[in-house]
C-alpha cells in the first residue's frame, strides 16, 4: 500500500523497541544495585559490632499472643521470647528446670506444691511478679468457661488439668495460695506426677494480671460460636521474658525488642527479633540463601546436606519425636496379632531411616524417645526378618499374603515425618517383599487425612507420629493408647487401665517401673509399629555461631551467639 | 450514564443472592471440616464434635445459610475460625497488598501489552509480529507458579537483583499509614521504604502480569488488524488524512473497545493468579490468605471472600462498561 511509509514506521518502531529493551535492562540494573546497597546499609547496628536484628522465618502467624489459648509451635516460639513460666527446661534437654520459681517442693502425697519464687522480677508493664500473680494465673486457667474451654482454645489446660471450675470433681487443680510475696502453694485435687514438667509449657506462662485485666484477656468477645481474639491476645502480651512485644503486622511479621530491665540480666546480642511469616518451606530456604532471613526451623531432610555444604549452619535437635506405622484392627487381617507381628518383622527400620529420614534420626523400638521416663531397654523387639514375617503370615492363614489399604498424608511435612510420600513408598516396597500388597490411599493432610485416620474406621495401615510437648510419658503413650480410638480400632482394657493408673502415680520414681511394663505390654500387643525418632533440624546464616537447640523447642533467642 | 450505573448496581443484588447460595453449598460440601484443620493432629473426635457444635456446623445447611445472610446484612462477615479475627478486619489488612500488586501487574501488562500488540499488527506477518505471537503464546502457556519460581530463582536467588519474598525488608523500620507500602513511603518521606517496597513488587508483578500481558498483546493485535482493514479506515486514507491521525483517532481508539473488556476481565482474574504468586513470594495479600482459608476450610473467610469477589467482579465490569462510553460515544447514547 504505502511501502515507503511502512519502512519508515518499521524503523522507528524498531528503535522504540530497542529503546524499550535497553530501558528495561537498565532499570533492572539500577534496581538491583539499590537492592544491594539497601541491605548493606541495614546491617550495621547493635552492640559489639554485630547486627542485633535477628530475622527468623516462621511458617505461620502465631494463633494468638495469649499462650494460654494456644497449642501450636509458632505461637509458642514467639511466646517463649516474651513469657516465662514457673518452670523452664534444662538447656538442651526436656527436663524441667527452675525459671521464675527458684525451687519447689511437693508434699508426700503429691497433692501440694510449694514454689519459691525469684524476687525483684517485674512484668513488662512494670507491675510486680509475685505469688499473687502466680495464683492469679492459675485461677484464670481454672476459671475458663464456655468456648474458652474448647480444645481449640485452652487445649493444654484442658488436657492436663482435666477440668475447670464448673466441674471441680474432674479437675486436677484445686487452689493456689500466696503464703508470702515469694512463695506460692498450689494444691491439687488428685495426684499428677507430670505436674512440674507440664508447667514448662508456654501455655502455662506467667502473664501480668494487670495487663490481662486491662486488655480484657478473659472477655472472650464475639459469640460463643466464633470467639474472637481479645485485645490482649491481639496486641498486648505482657510477660517477664527477655523480649518485649513491639508489633504484629498480621500475615507479615512480628517484632520484639530486648527487655532492658530483664531480671535475668545480661545484654543479649540479639536486640531485636523479627519473625517473618513465610509459609512455603522452599521459600524459607531461598530466603535464607539470599540473606533475607537469618534462620528457620524444620529444614527439609533433602536440604540439610546441601545447606551445610553451602556454608550455612545446620543445627539438629535431639529427637523428641516418634513416627509409627498404625494398624487399624477393625480390618480383619490386622486384628490378628500374628499378622501385626509379621508386619513388624517385615520392616527394615535401618533402611527406612537411612533412605528417607534426616541425619540424626534414631531407630525406634517403642513409642517414647530414650530420654523419656519409663523407656524400656529390654523391650520386646521385632528384628527385620522377611522369612519369619512370611512364616507368621502363613500361620495366620495368609500364605500368599493379602492386600490392605495404606493411608498416608500428602502435601505436609511434620517434624516426625518430613516426607510422608517417601516413607510410604519405602514401606510399601518392604511389605510387598513378604506378600502384603498395599492399596495406595493418599489423602491431603488437612483436613482429609486426619479425619479419615483419627475419626473414622475407613483405613488400614497408616502413618502418623508425634512430637512431645514436654517430658512426660503419658504425653506419648497415653495419647496413643490410653483409650479406645478409631485410629487403632482396638479395645484393650488392661492397657487402658495401666495407663490411667500410671498417670495418677505421684512421683516419677514410682512411675518408672509402671511405664516400663506398659511399654513392654504395648510392644507385645503391637497396635502399631514404632519406626523412628526423626531429628528435626534448623538452619541459620553463617553469622550465627550458636543456637540453643532444644528437643522441645524451648529456645530463647537471648542465648543466640552471633559473629557479625 | 448515572441511570445505567444505578441499574447495574441494583442488578448486583440478585446476582449476589444467587452466587452466595451456590457457593455456600459448594464450600460446605467440600470434604472434611474446619474442626480437624483447626485442632490439628492432637484432636480427639469429641473435641471435633464440640467445635462443630459450638460453631453451628452441625445444624441444617439451610439454617446455617440464613444465619449467615442475616449477619451479613448487618455488616457482620463473621470471625475467621483459624485466626480468631473478624473476616472484614482480615481483608482490610491484606487488601492493600493485593491491590498494590495488582495495580503494578496491570501497569506492566497494559504498558507493554498494548504497544507490543499494536507493533505486531502494524508489522503483520513479519518478524515483530511473529515474535510477539510466539511470546504471547509462551506467556499464556507457562503456569503462573512456574514463572514465579523461575523469576525468583534466576533474578532473586542466583543474581540477587531483587528480594526473594515479602513486601518490604523487615529490617527497614517503615511507618505504615495506608498499608499501601509504596504510597506510605512517599507520604512519610521515607524514600528508602518506598523504593524497597517497589523492589519487592517487581518480580511478583511480572509473574502475575504475564498472562494478562500475553492476552492483551493478542487481543490488541487482532483488534488493530481488524480495524485497520475496516472501510472507514480505508476511506480516511483515501481522503488523504495524515497517517498519525488515522492511527490515533481511527485505528487505536476503535481497537481499544475489546481490549478494554479484556483488561476488565483480566483484572478480575488477577485474584486467582494472586493466590499462586503471593504464595511463591510470601506476599501477605488476600491471595495467600484465601489459600490458607481453603486449606483450613475456614468457612467464614471463604464465604466472605466469595461475596467480596462477586462484588469486586461486578464493580470491575461496571467500570469497564462506563469506560466504553468514553471510548465509544455510541455506547453512551444507548
Amino acid at each position: 500500500m504505502f511501502p515507503a511509509d511502512s519502512v519508515r514506521k518499521g524503523r522507528s518502531a524498531k528503535n522504540r523497541a530497542s529503546a524499550l529493551t535497553a530501558g528495561l535492562a537498565l532499570s533492572a540494573l539500577v534496581l538491583s544495585g539499590c537492592a544491594q546497597s539497601n541491605r548493606e546499609e541495614g546491617a550495621d547496628s547493635g552492640s559489639e559490632g554485630v547486627d542485633g536484628t535477628f530475622v527468623f522465618a516462621a511458617s505461620s502467624d502465631p494463633k494468638s499472643l495469649d499462650p494460654a489459648f494456644a497449642s501450636d509451635g509458632e505461637t509458642f516460639r514467639v511466646s517463649r521470647q516474651m513469657f516465662e513460666g514457673l518452670v523452664g527446661t534444662e538447656p538442651g534437654t526436656a527436663d524441667p528446670a527452675p525459671l521464675l520459681a527458684k525451687s519447689w517442693e511437693s508434699s508426700e502425697d503429691g497433692m501440694t506444691y510449694t514454689f519459691e519464687l525469684e524476687e525483684g522480677v517485674k512484668f513488662h508493664d512494670g507491675t510486680d511478679f509475685n505469688a499473687e500473680a502466680v495464683c492469679a494465673n492459675f485461677d484464670r486457667w481454672y476459671n475458663f468457661s464456655g468456648i474458652q474451654q474448647a480444645e481449640s482454645q485452652a487445649y493444654y489446660y484442658g488436657m492436663l488439668f482435666k477440668g475447670f471450675s464448673d466441674n471441680p470433681e474432674a479437675a486436677t487443680y484445686k487452689s493456689c495460695e500466696a503464703s508470702s510475696d515469694s512463695q506460692a502453694v498450689v494444691t491439687l485435687n488428685k495426684p499428677f506426677a507430670g505436674f512440674v514438667a507440664a508447667l514448662s509449657l508456654p501455655a502455662f506462662s506467667m502473664q501480668s494480671p494487670a495487663a490481662l485485666e486491662e486488655f480484657g484477656a478473659n472477655e472472650s468477645s464475639g459469640t460463643a460460636e466464633a470467639p474472637e481474639l481479645t485485645e490482649y491476645a491481639k496486641g498486648h502480651p505482657t510477660g517477664t521474658g527477655p523480649y518485649k512485644f513491639d508489633g504484629w503486622d498480621v500475615g507479615n511479621q512480628i517484632t520484639l525488642s530486648a527487655n532492658e530491665d530483664y531480671w535475668g540480666g545480661g545484654e543479649p546480642q540479639v536486640t531485636d527479633i523479627i519473625f517473618r511469616v513465610i509459609d512455603d518451606p522452599q521459600a524459607r530456604r531461598q530466603s535464607l540463601e539470599s540473606g533475607d532471613i537469618d534462620g528457620y526451623d524444620l529444614v527439609a531432610p533433602a536440604d540439610t546436606q546441601s545447606l551445610a555444604d553451602a556454608g550455612f549452619k545446620v543445627v539438629p535437635r535431639d529427637p523428641f519425636t516418634i513416627l509409627y506405622l498404625g494398624m487399624n484392627q477393625q480390618v480383619k487381617e490386622l486384628a490378628d496379632p500374628k499378622v501385626r507381628q509379621a508386619i513388624a518383622h517385615a520392616i527394615d527400620k535401618e533402611a527406612l531411616v537411612s533412605q528417607t529420614l534426616p541425619e540424626g534420626t534414631k531407630v525406634a523400638t517403642q513409642f517414647i524417645p530414650d530420654v523419656v521416663n519409663g523407656y524400656n531397654e529390654d523391650v520386646t523387639t521385632y528384628e527385620y526378618d522377611p522369612e519369619k514375617a512370611k512364616a507368621l503370615l502363613a500361620e495366620a492363614g495368609y500364605p500368599d499374603g493379602f492386600s490392605v489399604d495404606f493411608n498416608y498424608p500428602t502435601g505436609v511435612s511434620r517434624p516426625y515425618m518430613p516426607t510422608p510420600e517417601q516413607v510410604f513408598t519405602n514401606l510399601s516396597a518392604q511389605l510387598g517383599e513378604v506378600g502384603i500388597t498395599v492399596n495406595e490411599q493418599p489423602n491431603k493432610w488437612s483436613p482429609d487425612y486426619l479425619d479419615r485416620v483419627q475419626a473414622g474406621s475407613d483405613h488400614g495401615l497408616h502413618l502418623l507420629g508425634w512430637t512431645g510437648d514436654y517430658n512426660d510419658t503419658d504425653n506419648f503413650v497415653g495419647v496413643f493408647f490410653g483409650q479406645e480410638k478409631p485410629e487403632f480400632g482396638f479395645n484393650n482394657p488392661e492397657i487402658f487401665a495401666a495407663l490411667e493408673e500410671a498417670r495418677q502415680v505421684s512421683t516419677l520414681e514410682e512411675q518408672t517401673p509402671l511405664y516400663e511394663q506398659i511399654n513392654e505390654d504395648i510392644a507385645k500387643f503391637v497396635p502399631a509399629v514404632p519406626l523412628a525418632h526423626p531429628a528435626p533440624s534448623l538452619a541459620f546464616s553463617e553469622r550465627v555461631e550458636s543456637y540453643p537447640a532444644s528437643p522441645v523447642s524451648d529456645e530463647v533467642f537471648s542465648d543466640i551467639k552471633l559473629t557479625k | 450514564m448515572l441511570r445505567v450505573i444505578g441499574k447495574r448496581l441494583l442488578m448486583l443484588i440478585p446476582t449476589l443472592i444467587g452466587l452466595s447460595i451456590l457457593l455456600f453449598l459448594w464450600v460446605r460440601n467440600l470434604p472434611g471440616g474446619p474442626a480437624t484443620a483447626l485442632l490439628g493432629d492432637k484432636a480427639s473426635p469429641e473435641a471435633i464434635a464440640n467445635i462443630n457444635k459450638a460453631y453451628g456446623f452441625d445444624r441444617p445447611l439451610i439454617e446455617q445459610y440464613f444465619t449467615y445472610v442475616g449477619k451479613l446484612l448487618q455488616g457482620d462477615f463473621g470471625t475467621s475460625i483459624v485466626t480468631g479475627r473478624p473476616v472484614l478486619e482480615e481483608f482490610a489488612t491484606r487488601f492493600p497488598a493485593t491491590v498494590e500488586l495488582a495495580v503494578v501487574a496491570l501497569i506492566f501488562a497494559i504498558g507493554i501489552g498494548i504497544p507490543l500488540g499494536y507493533l505486531a499488527a502494524s508489522h503483520y506477518g513479519r518478524f515483530w509480529d511473529h515474535s510477539s505471537v510466539v511470546l504471547s503464546l509462551i506467556g499464556i502457556t507457562v503456569p503462573v507458579f512456574f514463572l514465579a519460581f523461575i523469576l525468583k530463582w534466576v533474578l532473586a536467588i542466583q543474581l540477587g537483583w531483587f528480594p526473594t519474598d515479602g513486601r518490604q525488608d523487615p529490617r527497614i523500620n517503615a511507618t505504615h499509614v495506608t498499608d499501601f507500602y509504596v504510597l506510605d513511603g512517599l507520604l512519610t518521606r521515607e524514600w528508602d521504604a518506598s523504593w524497597d517496597a517497589i523492589l519487592h513488587l517487581v518480580l511478583p508483578a511480572i509473574a502475575l502480569g504475564t498472562i494478562p500481558l500475553a492476552i492483551i498483546v493478542r487481543i490488541t493485535r487482532a483488534s488493530v488488524l481488524e480495524v485497520q482493514g475496516a472501510d472507514y479506515v480505508r476511506t480516511a486514507r483515501a481522503k488523504g488524512l495524515m497517517e498519525k491521525t488515522i492511527r490515533g483517532r481511527f485505528v487505536l481508539r476503535n481497537a481499544m473497545l475489546p481490549v478494554t473488556t479484556t483488561i476488565g476481565l483480566q483484572t478480575g482474574l488477577l485474584i486467582s493468579g494472586a493466590v499462586l504468586t503471593e504464595t511463591v513470594f510470601a506476599f501477605s495479600g488476600i491471595g495467600r490468605f484465601l489459600r490458607d482459608a481453603i486449606f483450613a476450610l475456614d468457612y467464614p473467610v471463604l464465604q466472605g471472600f466469595i461475596v467480596f469477589i462477586a462484588v469486586a467482579y461486578s464493580l470491575i465490569n461496571l467500570i469497564v462498561d462506563v469506560s466504553y462510553g468514553f471510548i465509544d460515544p455510541r455506547v453512551r447514547v444507548q
